[in-house]
């Protein structure tokens, strides 16, 4: 019996569905789930990188820069996105503010035990506030960025993308 | 210390038509202001993100002044905020503070170190093109001009009198809703999003 590997999910998809959709501003704090993305962000000149001290400014700052009519994204890890729980509440949703989190899914796995506390608490995380959110762990889940892109605008809530597998170093062969 | 109600009367004189940011100032400064539309009194969203808020609304309007009235409690909550600030050099944000040394909503409790912190000396070695600290109107009054003339970032702290309330918040209730704040600023500029 063969099994069919799918694409990994690869910076320059990301970088692709950012753009699609009219992002001007990333608002990023770094993590290694997504890490091999910051030099193409930081060579793409329709986006302004961002780089945070703490999660939760990503919140607030994502506000101002909407409410001045620009389109951000917020690109953190779920270890981040939790501690930035009370911006998340005032600053997100309170203030009703259209934004996509990419959120590096650290500890997520789909064989056997969950070990890492990170990803055990963070769908129920989302859940408590009432986020949607779409998982991508390959290329082809990318076009689920979209559909994010899509559902924040109507809704006027943050929505999550939960980065489910690395685009790490392992997946293309390159040495950390 | 002086009285944060006689200062907003000063900056009043020379806000031009920047947008303002009141924070913790937002009960004197509904009262005070006169262009209520470019005032973005949004009462008590989450502590210690008015900062990167107002950061946000510099990079995306740039041809606007910004000025943001934070407050110790709230920059001590998000110190790392500065040296964001200080990496992009908004040269249209005025982050201008009020120190009355203590969580006045919560029944007057100091802030650490209080009487010590050097919130101008935090924000100069962080990368501010500007960081001034006031604790007499006076001498207040007669920077306000040049400060503001100044390009950003410029960083204003000032030692103020505390107001120190511990019961229903809404007694300092502004008189516009935050719906209705952000629909006539968005209107006011112009703005879609």
């Amino acid at each position: 019996m063969s099994q069919v590997r799918e694409t990994p999910l690869k910076p320059q998809t990301l970088l692709g569905e950012i753009t699609k959709n009219g992002v001007t501003h990333v608002l990023w704090l770094p993590d290694s789930e997504t890490s091999w993305l910051y030099p193409l962000i930081e060579g793409e000149p329709t986006l302004t990188l961002v780089t945070l001290t703490r999660e939760g400014f990503a919140f607030s700052m994502a506000a101002g820069l909407v409410l001045g009519g620009k389109t951000p994204i917020i690109q953190i890890q779920n270890t981040g996105l939790m501690e930035s729980g009370d911006s998340l509440r005032g600053w997100g949703l309170d203030l009703e503010t259209p934004v996509v989190m990419l959120i590096g899914y650290r500890g997520w796995t789909r064989r056997g035990a969950t070990l890492d506390s990170a990803a055990v608490y963070t769908e129920r995380f989302l859940n408590a506030f009432n986020i949607s959110y779409y998982l991508v762990e390959s290329d082809a889940d990318a076009p689920r960025i979209s559909l994010a892109f899509e559902e924040t605008r109507r809704s006027r809530r943050p929505v999550a993308v939960l980065v489910g597998d690395e685009h790490i170093a392992s997946n293309f062969g390159y040495a950390r | 210390m002086f009285e944060t109600r006689e200062m907003l009367k000063v900056f009043q004189q020379y806000r031009g038509d920047a947008i303002v940011i009141p924070g913790r100032a937002k009960k004197h400064w509904s009262q005070i202001s006169t262009q209520p539309r470019l005032d973005l009194t949004l009462s008590d969203v989450a502590m210690g993100g008015h900062a990167a808020f107002s950061f946000g609304l510099a990079l995306a309007l740039p041809e606007r002044k910004v000025v943001l009235f934070d407050s110790e409690g709230d920059v001590l909550t998000g110190l790392g905020i500065l040296p964001v600030i200080a990496d992009h050099q908004p040269r249209n944000f005025y982050h201008f503070m009020l120190d009355n040394e203590c969580y006045a909503t919560t029944g007057g409790q100091p802030v650490p170190n209080a009487k010590r912190t050097s919130y101008a000396g935090l924000a100069r070695e962080a990368g501010y093109a500007h960081a001034y600290a006031y604790e007499d109107l006076a001498e207040f009054s007669s920077n306000i001009v040049r400060i503001l003339e100044e390009p950003g970032p410029v960083f204003v702290a000032m030692k103020v009198v505390p107001e120190v309330w511990n019961g229903d918040l809404n007694r300092w209730k502004v008189p516009r809703s935050r719906a209705q704040v952000l629909k006539e600023f968005r209107e006011q500029l112009r703005i879609t999003t």
